[in-house]
């Protein structure tokens, strides 16, 4: 191959549940180390999107690459931190309990966890300020530290690709603050991390591209290419109001829960 | 302490004993996954279809454990199929065919002459009778089973607590959630000769969920579960032998009176600090 293949490619894919497409046609490219922000109005097909690339749901048509293979090429390189509402927080299980999970594939099936999984999951824990509640049950957590215990085992996963649903939505700041922390260091650590926001503001300050996404994609590209009048009316339409000095205001709060 | 061992002079009852300890364990250790991933519908389900095939092993003097195997896996892929294509959702497939597998087994055992016994000894057990070979049966299952579970503790751990984690690791989700289909399965089967096809699914969940209310990790909880498994059919048996009550109606109402314990101990530790 003359070329080094993009870290992440998305090639004309449809993506759904069942006979249901959600997401029609989706073509992007994420260079290898970059920082996305996924935006989009509600029931847009942002966790739709991360369903597929985890390799959840089926892509109908086209295809996903990673390193330039097909997703179920690849063992435990793109880590999913799923939204809080999707776990069931009275399982029976610690803080390291959950962490250790992301070590599953290092160990294989029946070994224990070795010295430097040990390591490995200690040093999650204090990078993401949750070392003392390693004992913890999980249920005892607050939601902030819950999501933090979930980032702490995404770094023990030691991924290429993170993904991230709705990280800042109803998070504490502390968590946030965590949160955009991890990202500066996964940056240096060269992991590419996906992460869908409601935040606007926070996509385009913080993150170097955005995709935005309304069942199909909108823009994607640098945030000040992206965050154009043309586009976000697009994506949004009527949640958008343009104030008469010319800045937009997107009406994107508390929307209703879907999928 | 005569009491405790002259029901032990007898030798069906000690094999009873041996079998009820076993089938306690068993059950209960299986029961932490059925509490923790909602199956136990199902158990109590696979529990009831069992019974045709061990009315047909009884009626055919054939050995009712093997009748109950293979009642039990025809049953089980039955509900996978029914629901696989969506024509059905699963809780009405495992209702539908739960119901008609009792009322056929009904319906055979009452073709026997001795009906009405018969159809209580698989109702409810009958300790008293285990032989020989049926004990080994048990051991060996019960064995097979344990040492599954047991080296699959991390997949089936992550399998029920985050199955995108599972998605992203790439586990044979549905293998593995097969196999802990088959695994109720033969544990149901295991369970028929001491508390019956009434009472299985009380000892998959009773003693589990006791051990839910007092511990935090699965591996704990499931060494509690099992504990309480065994302790409940020791103090059933001898309930039963001394009160001359159904043995499986003893075991299961000591689990239940465990279970009940947990819960207002765990009610009162709650009650001065309002914390959840």
């Amino acid at each position: 191959m003359s070329h080094t293949p993009h870290r992440l490619e998305v090639q004309n894919a449809d993506i759904g549940y069942g006979d249901k497409t959600v997401l029609h046609d989706l073509t992007f490219h994420v260079p290898h180390g970059a920082r996305v922000a996924v935006v989009g109005p509600n029931g847009a097909g942002k966790s739709t999107l991360f369903k597929a690339l985890v390799g959840l749901l089926p892509v109908q048509k086209g295809r996903i690459l990673i390193h330039g293979l097909p997703l179920n090429a690849h063992k435990d390189c793109v880590a999913y931190i799923p939204q809080r509402e999707e776990v069931d927080w009275r399982f029976p299980v610690t803080v390291n309990d959950v962490v250790m999970m992301g070590r599953f594939d290092h160990q294989g099936w029946f070994k224990r966890p070795s010295r430097n999984d040990k390591l490995i999951v200690e040093r999650s824990l204090s990078q993401m300020g949750v070392a003392d509640l390693s004992r913890r049950s999980i249920s005892d957590l607050s939601g902030g530290q819950q999501q933090r215990v979930f980032l702490a085992r995404a770094l023990a996963q030691e991924p290429h690709i993170l993904l991230m649903d709705e990280p800042f939505t109803g998070v504490d700041v502390t968590t946030q603050e965590a949160t955009l922390n991890l990202l500066d260091d996964l940056r240096a650590a060269q992991v590419t991390a996906m992460i869908s926001t409601h935040d606007l503001n926070l996509a385009s300050s913080k993150f170097d591209l955005m995709l935005l996404l309304n069942h199909r994609l909108i823009a994607f590209g640098k945030p000040d290419e992206v965050m154009k009048q043309v586009n976000l009316a697009n994506a949004f339409g009527s949640h958008l109001t343009v104030l008469l000095d010319g800045s937009v205001v997107v009406d994107n709060c508390c929307p209703p829960e879907s999928n | 302490m005569s009491w405790i061992i002259r029901p032990l002079l007898y030798e069906f009852m000690q094999r009873g004993l041996l079998a009820s300890v076993i089938v306690g364990i068993l059950c209960a250790v299986m029961g932490t996954y059925v509490v923790l991933r909602g199956m136990a519908f199902l158990g109590d389900a696979l529990a009831h279809a069992i019974l045709p095939g061990v009315a047909i092993a009884y009626l055919l003097h054939g050995n009712l454990l093997i009748g109950a195997i293979v009642a039990a896996v025809i049953i089980a892929l039955s509900i996978g199929l029914f629901s696989k294509q969506g024509t059905v959702k699963e809780d009405t497939a495992i209702g539908i065919l739960f119901a008609a597998a009792l009322a056929l087994g009904v319906a055979l055992i009452s073709t026997m002459q001795t009906y009405a016994v018969d159809l209580s000894h698989i109702l409810f057990g009958n300790v008293l009778g285990v032989s020989s070979l049926d004990l080994w049966l048990t051991s060996g299952l019960g064995l097979l089973i344990l040492l599954t579970i047991f080296l699959l503790y991390k997949p089936f751990l992550i399998i029920s607590f985050d199955p995108v984690l599972a998605a992203t690791l790439r586990l044979p989700t549905e293998l593995l959630r097969n196999l802990m289909l088959v695994l109720l399965a033969l544990t149901v089967v295991v369970s028929l000769q001491t508390v019956g096809v009434g009472l299985a699914a009380a000892m998959l969940v009773t003693p589990a969920a006791t051990a839910y209310l007092l511990t935090r990790r699965l591996a704990p909880m499931m060494i509690l579960s099992a504990t309480l498994g065994a302790l409940s059919s020791i103090f059933g048996l001898y309930l039963s032998y001394y009160l001359n009550i159904v043995s499986g109606s003893a075991i299961v109402l000591t689990a239940t009176t465990f279970f009940l314990l947990a819960f207002l101990w765990k009610r009162l530790q709650s009650l001065p600090s309002k914390r959840r």
